[in-house]
Order: C-alpha cells, then structure tokens, then sequence
C-alpha cells in the first residue's frame, strides 16, 4: 500500500471516528471536541489533496473559530449532560417497531449508495491523475478575486448580515 | 493513487453520520453540529472534484462554504441561547406549541 | 530499507528538530530566570541569588519543587479535560514554533551536500499554520476553566479566550500588511527579501517600512500569550488566578511551559517578519542564528520591561481596544500598504 493510500486511510479513519463520536456523546463538550478531532482528519485529507489553502482555513475558521464558539455557548448556557433514561429511551433501535425497520432500511441506503458511488464510471481515476495546475494560495487569491467577485462581495454582506442578527438576535431584553 | 470515488464514499459517510445525527438527536447543540458535520462533507466532495479536474474551483466553493456555514452557526447559535433563555431547555421537543 | 537511518541529512534533520524542542524548554527556564531578576533589577531589589552563582540555579530548584509537589485534583472536576487541558496548550505551543526558520540554510561545514535550512517544517504557508496553530492554543485555556468546574476558572477560562479570539484578528490583518510587501506566505522567504541594506547603513528590515504593523502585532502578540499589560484574566489581584486556579505541579507547570513557549514563539515570528531574522552585520552568514538569538533576546526583554512598568488593562478597556483601535488601525494600515504596493510596484 502506498504511503498516500496509506494516509488517506488513516485521515479518514480519524474523521469518521470523530463524527460518529459526535453524534454518540451524551456531553456536548466531547461532542465539540470530537468533532474538531474530526476537522483535523479532513485536514489531512485536504492537505492529500494538494490544497493547503483549504486544509489551514479549516483549522482556523472552522476548528479554530467557529467551534470555540459553539464551545463559549455551551459553556456560558451550562448545558447539562443528558441522562441516560431518556437517552434509551430516545435510541432508535429501542423504539417501536417501524424505527427498527427504519434504521435497518438506513443502514441498507448507505450501503447502496457506496455501492453506487464506487462503480459509477469515470470516477476510478485516480484523483491525482490531471497535473495539479493552480493549487497555491496566489492562485486561489487570482481566481477568487477575478471570477468569483461577485459572490465575494455578497459573503461579506452575508457576513454582516449574520453579526448584526446573531448580535440582536441573543441580546437580553428589558422586561419592562 | 486514490481514486476519486475512494473521495466520494468517504463524504456519503460523512454526509450520512451527519444526517442520523440531526434527526437522533434531542438536543440543539448537537443537531447544529450535525449539520456542521453535513457542511463539511460537501466541502470534501468539492475539493476532491476540484483536484480531479485540476481546477480551482473546488477550493473556492469550500471557501464560500465555510463562510457560509460560519455565518449560520454565528446565528443559529444565537437561536439556541434566545431559545434555551426562555424554556430553560435544549430539547427540540420543549418547543412544540406556537405561544411563547 | 532502513538505511535513511545513517543518511546524514535524516541525522541533521532530527539534530535540528531536538535543538529546537529542548532550546525551547531551556528557553523557558531562561526566561524564568530573567523575568525574576528583570522584575528584581526594576524594583530596586536583588532577585534570586542564593541558589546558585547569582542565582543562576533557581529555575532548576523551581522545576524540582513543582515536580515534588502534590498533584491535586478537585473532585468535581472533570478528569479528562482536566488533565487534557495543559497537554493542549503545551502541545500547540511547541507546534507553533514548527514552521518558524531560526537560521539561514546551511551545509554545516560540509556535512550535508546540500544546505538544509533550519526550520523543523518547511511548509510553503507557514504564516498561516503558525496562525492556526495559534487558534488552537485557545482550546487549552477554555478548557482548563471550564474543566476545573468552579466559578474563578470558568470566568477567567472565558475572558482569557475571548481576549485571545480578538486579538487574533489585528494579528492576522498586520501580518497581512507584511505578507503584502513580501509576496509570499512562507517566513523563510520572508525573511530573505529583508536581505540587504538601504545605501548601504540602513538593513531593509520591513519594520521601516511597517512601522504600524510592527506595533498592532506588538500589542496584539502581547496579548495573544495573555502578558501584561494584557493579563487581566490571569492577574492575582482580579482573579484569584483564573483559569489555573485550581492546577499544582506539573500541570500548572505546563500552563507555564506554554505562556513562556508561545512568548518565545511571537517574538521568533516578530523578528522574522519585521526584524529581518538572521541577516546582520560582522558575521558570516552561517552564524545568522547568532543574530536571530540576539534579537529575540532583545524582544524578550521588551516583553519583561512591559510586564513590570505598565499597569493592567481592566477587562472591558482590553477589549475596547482591541476591536475599536487595534483591528481598524491594522485594516487601514493593510489597506494603504495595498495601495502602495500598487503604486509603487514593490
């Protein structure tokens, strides 16, 4: 096994773990700090993909900034643990019949798509076949600054958009 | 040399890990981070696409994604502890009649 | 197989990777030394000078003490992210130091055939992973307070992060401004365009040219490692002592490890980015790491002069200053250095 094959493995592994940690923690707080495990393995895997840009912006906005969020709402709301009654009681496979027919028929969906996915054709060439012909910043910073301005110009507005709402919108109101 | 569907597959998976969470779990939080989860699937779908056709463009739709995604969490978040204020509550099931 | 075992380029490369990991740690310990005696010097008194000549040993009998003494955890605590806590910190701290160059390339007397240069990770944009790096170091501290699960630490745990997130945004705009004058990401390239002088006595170190860079990075780094004047969520008198409240011994002596570390780290990047690195005069250039140590002795020492002349920022000023002067002072100043580069065709 190549060395490549042999990280994407262990990338993946890692960003699978993570995510199913996520949803399988009754914390919040492991919640989020297993999903930032899990932006580190794709991390990696962009970084496979010979796009650094995208592999050291994820760790700064998405792990670095936008989960210390999360992290400062759970902390400041004091989240409690959910317990573990209603956590059985809400388990899918321990509900009522047609849930168990659901999450089976679930599994078997997954399955048919990965099926699917590794036998459409066309997609068994290797990733890195074409030569990577712009994949430094100063290429991205060109092509996202001539073709895509537009839609660069309205993400900030959106930005603001969203610190003027999320600002309104958590503000404490009077009760007079 | 990894092929591209090695790419896709993993990002179903991650994309479907995403999807039971939102609908398994019974706290916002969570469900938030679920989508998160489902938001960065696509990212890896897009640059691994990119890299395949030897492109860009994959990096900067990830790039808009990720702006995207930090502007929903920015204000779902800020839903959550309007929310959490007045039911003292994270489950989505507290929320179910329309009175306030 | 194994023969890279014996490559001499393998041998250097893991020689430069333990010189940088146990030159950090010494540095600490040199730096405990000579916060003391700085501190001392400035209050007219004379600081440690029992242990050791002139009290040159007192790092060494602070690192014993902390070892032998009794570790403690509250019971509440969280015991995971208690101890995780220190481990992140400490760990982000060391990789941030990774991608930032200490010396010019070198063959090492004829040792390697070709010259190696001597940085742990050579990555082409290390600018940004020392950033995110740094993002990661707010994870340690969050942690800590929330782990220790009593009301100092929450609060000092949360105000110590929120300063960290702030400042990050005038550091990552000043840090811009030079990357704009150097047209590359990478600090070993940055480093190199500062080769040079101007008619022939002035270096060409970009702090002439950023001189308003150099300050917003200044405060923003002073604040980034939690220092006074920026140390509010960590200052006895406010606190207790924050989010470190409730750690002894070797975990506290992480947090500790860690500040002196991430100290060591901004000023390394500083002097790469605005103070030319490694190039200086009288010296040839395989001794450039000479120069680099003297410089960051010299912002270190900044560092310790700031500590213990300045008075505290109260909380809500800190803050103040950093969204309503730092970050639109550095956005201006990107924004003119835009324009000249532009104009002037640097």
């Amino acid at each position: 096994m190549g060395s490549d094959q042999l990280l994407f493995y262990a990338f993946g592994a890692v960003a699978l773990a993570g995510s199913v940690l996520v949803i399988g923690q009754r914390n919040p707080v492991y919640s989020v700090l297993a999903i930032i495990v899990s932006f580190f393995g794709l991390s990696g895997l962009y970084v496979l993909l010979e796009a650094p840009f995208v592999a050291v912006v994820q760790i700064i906005i998405y792990a670095g900034a936008i989960m210390v969020l999360f992290l400062f709402v759970v902390m400041l709301l004091n989240v409690p643990r959910e317990d573990a009654a209603e956590w059985d009681r809400t388990h899918p496979l321990y509900r009522s019949g047609p849930m168990r027919a659901g999450a089976v028929l679930a599994v078997l969906l997954i399955g048919q798509l990965v099926w699917a996915l590794s036998r459409t054709p066309g997609m068994a060439g290797g990733v890195a076949d074409q030569p990577a012909t712009a994949s430094s910043v100063a290429d991205v910073g060109r092509v996202l600054f001539t073709d895509y301005m537009f839609a660069f110009e309205v993400t900030s507005i959106l930005i603001i958009a969203a610190m003027v709402g999320a600002v309104v919108l958590a503000r404490k109101h009077d009760e007079s | 040399m990894i092929p591209l569907s090695y790419y896709l597959v993993l990002s179903g998976l991650l994309f479907t890990i995403g999807t039971a969470g939102v609908f398994l779990r019974k706290n916002l939080i969570t469900m938030l981070l679920s989508v998160e989860i489902m938001l960065n699937a696509v990212n890896l779908a897009f640059v691994a696409f990119g890299r395949t056709f030897g492109t860009v463009d994959g990096q900067i739709l990830t790039f808009f994604v990720m702006t995207v995604a930090a502007a929903e969490a920015a204000v779902g978040l800020a839903l959550v502890i309007g929310l959490f204020r007045h039911r003292e509550s994270l489950n989505p099931d507290a929320f179910t009649s329309l009175r306030w | 197989m194994l023969d890279f075992v014996t490559d001499p380029a393998f041998l250097v490369y893991t020689g430069i990777i333990l010189v940088v990991f146990f030159g950090l740690q010494t540095g600490a310990a040199v730096m405990v030394y000579a916060e003391r005696k700085v501190a001392a010097f400035m209050q007219q008194r004379l600081g440690p000078y029992l242990v050791g000549p002139r009290g040159l040993l007192q790092p060494l009998a602070d690192i014993v003490k902390l070892v032998f003494k009794e570790e403690l955890r509250p019971k509440a605590s969280d015991a995971l992210l208690f101890t995780a806590a220190p481990v992140i910190s400490v760990a982000a701290a060391y990789v941030a130091f990774a991608p930032v160059p200490f010396g010019p390339a070198s063959t090492f007397f004829g040792l390697l055939d070709e010259p190696m240069p001597l940085i742990v990770a050579d990555v082409n944009v290390a600018v940004l992973v020392i950033f995110a790096v740094a993002s990661m170091g707010v994870y340690g501290i969050v942690l800590a307070g929330w782990a220790s699960n009593s009301k100092y630490s929450l609060l000092g745990g949360l105000r110590s992060s929120a300063q960290m997130i702030s400042y990050e945004l005038a550091y990552g705009m000043s840090l811009a401004a030079v990357i704009l004058l150097a047209n590359t990401l990478s600090l070993r390239e940055v480093v190199d365009a500062q080769d040079g002088y101007w008619f022939g006595v002035i270096p060409r170190w970009y702090i002439f040219l950023q001189p308003v860079a150099f300050f917003v990075f200044a405060c923003a780094g002073v604040a980034e490692t939690n220092r006074a004047p920026f140390d509010f969520p960590e200052a006895e008198q406010e606190l207790v002592a924050g989010y470190h409240t409730e750690y002894s011994s070797m975990r506290f002596a992480m947090f500790f490890l860690a500040e002196y570390i991430n100290m060591i780290t901004v000023s390394a990047v500083a002097v790469n980015l605005f103070l030319g690195g490694w190039h200086g005069p009288f010296l040839p250039p395989e001794y450039g790491w000479i120069w680099f140590l003297a410089k960051l002795g010299v912002l270190l020492f900044i560092y310790l002069w700031l500590r213990w002349t300045l008075p505290r920022f109260r909380y809500d000023q800190l803050m103040a200053f950093g969204w309503k002067v730092l970050l639109p002072v550095a956005t201006v100043n990107l924004l003119l250095t835009a324009a000249g580069v532009l104009y002037f065709g640097v």
